[in-house]
């Protein structure tokens, strides 16, 4: 028997320290990854590299490839960490704003704000055994969660961080990434079929359905911002557009606005985000899906369904709101910053895509954290509703955005001022539209007889 | 089933009226503060404290006005308590309570061991905060069997009973009890001893009665 004296629990100042230690230093470590080696895996900068600071001439040079090879390793390794790490913090920053929405506290047992939950979670999970139903298909529902994990990964090889803060910019960048989603509901079907459950079949099935639907209207939505661009390459649709609001695509263009909403709209439902969570509708399948998993297997479908928001939120940034342009500094400054192409980059270089970082991570978390606002207001759709959305209104609009976009092209050909005119309208629409939606909220507050009050955050 | 054009169109109406209403509704409460309570460190007094005064937590035994009737052990309808009297050796006209315990794990909270208390010895207080790691912990023991207390005299027509503070007693308990401490174990009942089958009537009569094998009750 443990007879050991009650522990002493830490003081506050002693918690707060220690989670901000863990936040700072992991996040700190992953984004510092994510910045020098994404730049740094380029074999222009690897060159570069060898021949400034090893002092050897990469061309002859025996170990050039082991080089290039080991530290795309590394790097691939942090971008898959980081799809943890940030999928986790998710989990934590939505049960905390998930609480506030309905008048709770939530976590905030587990380190200062609760931000040590995840973690928790995740080695709780980890120690977990790993259930196989007697009846299941054991070799595809073993492997089920792989394919959704592959696909999850994948996108981070064309997800972009900042200006030169992609694994790879493939020149098919866009297609890529609607390719590679796609994965994911293979091993959502393949975990339904196999794990011989009814809850799990109906999961699987509704999986399928809706995520093969909206496919259609995302793919087309996002032809509008490719048209726009004249490129499928992430980098390049976020170069065609400006840092500031009136220059992001979403703005620019009418068409592209109907077009980001329909695109939003198909993310939560290829996610399986509220208010299209039918694949796993806790109230009547359990959970859908993953009802038979447990362990490991379980944390990793876990992980990818909230590592997707960034995703989500990324590509959304990326193709409609304007990436990681920052103001005032134009393609002709990166180029001056960047130097002689053969040599490394100076600091004045760096410290510019430390800034398009953070613009770019800066908005990836506004769109995260809609996504989250919406999946605690709305309810669950059914099933008819979500196929009606599907194919009587957002396959249409996908339809006459694309149309609209092609001819708005032609228009813009002969005037160009056109862009810069309807971006100004429709930032300024937006902003009216917010200041009226915080009028409303102030009014909401004001209607219970309560205050704001932000002490108990 | 065909849809006309105003329905086809009201649906956009009403999806950016709900929307609105909806997202400025849960937009709104990230700004005011949660009315949950947070309960075991955070409340502005202890939670005993806010309870209403009749209610029926851990029981207490005020032992200095205990009678030593034993109406509560006989009220009780599942047995929760068990109450043993004997005689003090040096004064055979004094009865002790060499036993009062109350397993509160077991108690179901009814009060009916309160109501037939001549003196208000046994009382519910507000207490309810004791999670042990082990359940036996949960057995309070008003009588200390080395040290019994004598049973309280009620003088004729008394109306008054000098009472402890109610929850005081208990709360000292409480207090003196850790969370993880280490509760009396109790052996398993001995197994029944194998029936001797055709054994000489002489023999089991000279012998000690086989039929209470020495359990050792504690470790």
């Amino acid at each position: 028997m443990l007879s050991s004296p009650q522990r002493k629990p830490f003081s506050p100042r002693a918690v707060l320290v220690i989670t901000l230690a863990v936040g700072v230093l992991l996040f700190g470590a992953l984004f510092t990854g994510i910045l020098v080696l994404t730049a740094a895996i380029k074999p222009v900068m690897i060159a570069a590299f060898l021949r400034q600071v090893v002092g050897v001439d990469p061309a002859t040079w025996p170990h050039t490839t082991l080089v290039t090879w080991v530290s795309m390793a590394i790097t691939a390794l942090i971008l898959l960490t980081f799809g943890a790490v940030i999928s986790g913090a998710t989990v934590w920053w939505e049960m905390r704003v998930s609480a506030r929405m309905q008048s709770r506290i939530g976590y905030n047992r587990a380190g200062a704000g609760g931000f040590l939950q995840w973690i928790a979670d995740a080695v709780k999970l980890l120690f977990k055994e790993d259930l196989i139903p007697a009846e299941a298909d054991q070799l595809l529902f073993r492997v089920a969660p792989y394919f959704v994990m592959t696909g999850f990964a994948l996108t981070f090889v064309a997800l972009p961080f900042g200006e030169g803060l992609v694994a790879a910019d493939l020149n098919v960048g866009i297609f890529y990434m609607v390719a590679v989603t796609a994965l994911v509901v293979v091993g959502i079907l393949l975990a339904g079929w196999s794990s011989n459950s009814k809850w799990a079949l109906f999961g699987g099935m509704r999986a399928a359905a809706q995520v093969v639907s909206y496919e259609i209207p995302a793919g087309i939505a996002i032809m509008v911002p490719v048209l726009m661009a004249g490129t499928l390459s992430m980098q390049g649709i976020i170069r065609a557009q400006g840092a500031w609001p009136w220059q992001w695509f979403v703005f620019t263009n009418p068409a592209a606005t109907v077009a980001f909403l329909i695109f939003f709209i198909s993310q939560l439902a290829e996610g399986n985000r509220t208010p299209f969570d039918l694949p796993e509708a806790d109230s009547e399948l359990v959970a859908g899906y993953l009802s038979e998993y447990s362990g490991f297997r379980f944390a990793l479908f876990f992980l990818v369904e909230f590592g997707n928001l960034w995703v989500m939120a990324a590509v959304l940034t990326t193709l409609f709101l304007g990436g990681w342009q920052i103001p005032w500094v134009s393609a002709a400054d990166w180029t001056a910053a960047r130097g002689a192409l053969g040599d490394l980059p100076g600091a004045g270089w760096w410290g510019l895509q430390l800034l398009s970082m953070l613009v770019m991570v800066l908005k990836t978390l506004v769109v995260l954290n809609v996504i989250v606002w919406i999946r605690w207001t709305l309810p669950r759709i059914r099933i008819d509703q979500m196929m009606n959305l599907c194919w009587k209104y957002l396959v249409p609009f996908a339809f006459a955005a694309f149309v609209f976009t092609l001819l708005w092209q032609v228009l813009l050909a002969r005037v160009p001022l056109l862009a810069t005119f309807t971006g100004f309208i429709m930032t300024g629409l937006f902003v009216a539209m917010a200041a009226l939606f915080g009028r409303q909220v102030k009014a909401n507050i004001a209607a219970s007889g309560d205050h704001v009050d932000l002490t108990n955050w | 089933m065909s849809m006309t054009l105003s329905q086809y169109s009201g649906g956009f109406r009403k999806t950016a009226v709900s929307f609105w209403h909806g997202l400025s509704i849960t937009m709104s409460h990230l700004f005011r503060r949660p009315s949950t309570v947070q309960y075991p460190d955070r409340t502005p007094q202890p939670v005993r404290d806010m309870l209403p005064p009749r209610y029926r937590g851990f029981l207490e035994v005020d032992t200095a006005i205990c009678t030593g009737c034993q109406a509560c052990e006989r009220a009780c309808p599942i047995a929760c308590m068990q109450i043993t009297l004997e005689k003090d050796p040096t004064n055979p006209k004094q009865r002790l309570v060499t036993q009062f315990d109350i397993d509160e794990a077991k108690c179901m909270y009814c009060g009916l061991c309160v109501e037939p208390c001549p003196t208000g010895s046994i009382q519910h207080t507000r207490e309810f905060e004791a999670s042990m790691r082990n359940i036996r912990n949960l057995v309070f023991r008003w009588a200390d069997p080395l040290k019994p207390f004598p049973v309280y005299k009620v003088e004729k027509g008394a109306e008054y009973f000098p009472r402890a503070p109610l929850g005081s007693l208990v709360r000292a308990k409480l207090d003196n009890l850790r969370w993880d401490e280490e509760a009396v174990e109790y052996l398993p009942p001995a197994p029944p001893a194998p029936v001797a089958a055709p054994a000489p009537v002489a023999a089991a009569a000279a012998a000690p009665p086989p039929a209470a094998p020495t359990t050792p009750e504690t470790k």
